[in-house]
């Protein structure tokens, strides 16, 4: 007798389970990859045949007439709704009453990390506004947190919207289709929106730019800046066109100044926590404050910030639009 | 300018219930719109103008945007019937 099990026998192990799993055969959850089509039909009727149900169901439970518990159901549940909203907001409230009061000397807020950031902020960062010297030097890494979410954001709404190229599915529409039902709503190059966004476009972007470049000088910073040139792309996307926009941005573009602008920013950061933990004297030149040119990182992380949020923006109103750019 | 402030804060308080008693979807998000205005012009006054200008351009501008995509997308504004 050979030791060899015969082929029934080892498509029951788990080994044959593995290996035909493996060769794409047989799902060990699904059973046999063939046999999923017919499945998917059958799960449609029974979906229907639920569909049905459910209805029925709906139809008898809300029968106000004959169904009186749900009736007295519906007045408690609308007065409890009211109790508990009056609960919360009592509640709320109380809480606030035991605030301290805003300007009081003794209060918990007025303690010594705020005294050093608007006494030695300035030297410290080199950045006259004072915000930005905070949310881009002694919280970085809050910052940093904040563009990451940014960008896992705008990969799940990638992930959910995206419409692939000349891929067919049941139900899903293809690219070119999808271009084509976006315009049904909208004239296409219209004169009066042109017109008015070759004048504007360019005026929002600078306006943009400027905050950005000069976020540790005035009010504003890369959150701001990079808000205002997003807004700017979607009204120059809206007016001419998905085209025109492709030249300079597409999945390419976006993956590359994401990719760029957050490693930058790691990196730099990285730097100067490593110099600051470690007590040695950071080479980067803080510069006279009130020059464009100065502060040190806060200038090129303002720029990193800016592109992300700019591209964060303009990404989501394309994916919601069309499922691409 | 006290009475200024006190005249927009009502506003917002206006603002912020009639969003919630509109039944028309796309009058909702303009007035979401108005009152994100509102506030970005409370924020300069509390001294705040980065705020600001974050508000209008993200509350005003892109949230706004974002919210007719979807509101077109799922079909729930009406375009004219001539149109159709």
């Amino acid at each position: 007798m050979s030791r060899r099990k015969s082929e029934e026998e080892y498509a029951k192990t788990k080994a044959g389970k593995f290996f035909r799993w493996l060769s794409g055969e047989e799902d060990p959850f699904l059973g046999k990859i063939e046999m999923k089509e017919e499945s998917s039909k059958e799960s449609k009727v029974t979906l229907e045949e639920i569909d049905e149900d459910h209805k029925l169901l709906l139809e008898k439970v809300y029968d106000m007439e004959r169904n009186r518990e749900i009736k007295y159901f519906q007045y408690f549940y609308r007065f409890m709704s009211v109790v508990f909203c009056i609960i919360l907001i009592s509640v709320l409230i109380y809480t606030v009453s035991f605030l301290p009061k805003t300007g009081n000397a003794n209060n918990p807020d007025n303690n010594v990390v705020s005294r050093r950031y608007i006494e030695k902020g300035l030297q410290e960062t080199g950045a006259v506004n004072i915000v930005t010297g905070m949310i881009l030097d002694y919280r970085a890494f809050d910052t940093f947190g904040e563009s990451n979410v940014l960008f896992i954001s705008t990969i799940t709404v990638f992930i959910l919207m995206r419409i692939e190229r000349n891929k067919k599915r049941d139900g899903s529409l293809t690219k070119e289709e999808a271009e084509a039902n976006d315009r049904v709503y909208e004239p296409k190059n219209d004169a009066i929106l042109q017109g008015v966004a070759s004048i504007l476009v360019p005026f929002i972007i600078i306006f943009g730019i400027y905050i950005i470049l000069n976020g540790h000088l005035s009010p504003g910073g890369g959150f701001s800046g990079g808000s205002i040139i997003g807004g700017g792309l979607i009204l120059y996307l809206n007016a001419f066109g998905f085209k025109k926009t492709e030249r300079f941005f597409t999945e390419k573009t976006y993956k590359w100044v994401c990719f760029c602008s957050l490693t930058f920013y790691c990196l730099a950061k990285s730097y100067s926590f490593y110099t600051g933990a470690n007590h040695i004297p950071s080479k980067i030149p803080l510069g006279t404050p009130g020059a464009i040119l100065s502060s040190g990182l806060i200038l090129p992380l303002n720029i990193c910030v800016g592109l992300i949020v700019a591209c964060t923006i303009y990404a989501f109103y394309a994916l919601f639009r069309k499922g691409g750019f | 300018m006290e009475v200024f402030q006190i005249m927009l804060l009502t506003v917002l308080i206006v603002c912020a219930i009639a969003v919630s008693f509109t039944k028309n979807l796309l009058t909702a998000i303009i007035i979401f719109m108005s009152y994100s205005l509102v506030m970005s012009i409370l924020w300069i006054l509390l001294e705040s103008p980065d705020l600001a200008i974050t508000e209008a351009a993200v509350g005003g501008g892109v949230t706004s945007v974002l919210f007719f995509v979807t509101l077109k997308k799922i079909h729930a504004i009406k375009g004219d019937e001539r149109d159709e």
